[in-house]
């Protein structure tokens, strides 16, 4: 089985969890900018972790021969603090080249507030001014149905989005119709307690087809599982999809996605 | 699809299991005299959603519902800590 493994923390994991992705068939890793589990002090702390998203990172990913890619932004926690948040987006355009930058993200909102509602704007306007994916993270539990609703009209009241070079991602039962609906991608996140268990990302990939749909571990500081997406799988051939279903959602459809952007580059 | 295996057959025993955790969660919550908070009610007014003919072949869905947050404008700040995973009324 090969897969791609499109939204990690890696910064947060150790390098045996590299090894462990690359020997269940991981064919390449994404890593969106996110939130540490602390507010960082200033601005060069971003700076330092943007180095660490383009740099280091694909570097340790490497020894195992595992493409790392990455997404850039300020998360939406840390933007409640809007003129904080506007001097971190100006460190972001010199590393949009980097060769292993696939788009802005994970931006969107944490507790749905006005500011954080003000940054989420500023970088759909960001990315469509520098031609890039958004990848947008929605808000945890209660927060999620509404958030997901003020994310999707942020996003269609921008003109120039184009709804297939976006993905919303951690979608749940009560969000994906949504999102789905109004022409975007959608990713499902596999956590074990606070997002969706193997078993309901594939009862939501029975209900809703596997169409600009991508499964994910997110797997970062807190509890969370970086062999989610193999786990996914074993559900998935429980229910008679087929080795070749199976490709078609955890590696072709990624690559779909991703290969809007031109650095990413994994071979079918 | 070919030949899923028993679909009950591998779950059944999980869900009774969860369920059963659920049932203990709520007495626990009331022996210590907790049975106001505003997540266990949330919780048992959501888990009546399961029984409710209404949310038939959609009841995660509703009960995802049932435990949002039902407003739709933003916050003029943003809460602290993280989310609960019930909805709480803002009281100011
Ligand atoms: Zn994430």
């Amino acid at each position: 089985m090969r897969y791609i493994e499109p939204h990690a923390h890696m910064v947060s994991r150790v390098t045996d969890d590299y090894e462990r992705l690359v020997m269940a068939g991981c064919r390449a890793v994404c890593e969106p900018a996110f939130w540490a589990g602390f507010d960082r002090s200033s601005p060069q702390g971003f700076y330092d972790y943007f180095k660490q998203l383009t740099e280091y990172e694909p570097r340790r990913a490497a020894k195992y021969h595992l493409p790392h890619y990455c997404w850039l932004c300020i998360n939406p926690k840390e933007a409640e603090d809007p003129g904080f948040a506007r001097e971190v987006m100006q460190l972001i355009p010199e590393f949009l080249a980097a060769e292993n930058v696939l788009g802005i993200g994970e931006i969107g909102l944490n507790k749905n507030t006005r500011n954080e509602l003000a940054i989420l704007e500023e970088h759909i306007d960001l990315a469509v001014q520098h031609e890039q994916l958004i990848l947008v993270h929605t808000p945890h539990l209660e927060d999620k149905l509404k958030g997901t609703r003020l994310i999707l009209s942020a996003l269609q009241n921008n003109p120039r989005i184009r709804p297939e070079c976006v993905i919303i991602d951690h979608v749940e039962e009560h969000t994906v119709r949504e999102v789905l609906d109004a022409g975007f991608w959608a990713g499902i996140t596999l956590y074990p307690i606070s997002k969706c268990t193997p078993e309901r990302a594939a009862d939501i990939l029975e209900i809703h087809g596997r169409e600009r749909l991508w499964a994910n571990s997110a797997c970062d500081w807190g509890p969370s599982d970086p062999l989610a997406v193999p786990r996914l799988a074993l559900e998935l051939r429980a229910r008679g999809f087929s080795e070749q279903d199976l490709d078609d959602f955890l590696f072709a459809n990624p690559c779909r996605f991703l290969r809007q952007c031109e650095k990413f580059r994994v071979e079918s | 699809m070919p030949n899923p295996e028993d679909i009950v057959d591998r779950g059944f025993l999980e869900a009774r299991g969860k369920l059963l955790e659920v049932a203990a969660f709520l007495d626990r919550a009331e022996r210590y005299g907790r049975a106001d908070d505003y997540r266990v009610v949330a919780l048992k007014k959501a888990l009546a959603t399961l029984s409710d003919s209404a949310s038939a072949s959609q009841r995660a869905d509703a009960f995802l519902r049932a435990m949002s947050d039902p407003t739709e404008q933003p916050l003029d700040r943003a809460t602290t800590g993280p989310a609960a995973g019930a909805w709480q009324q803002s009281t100011e």
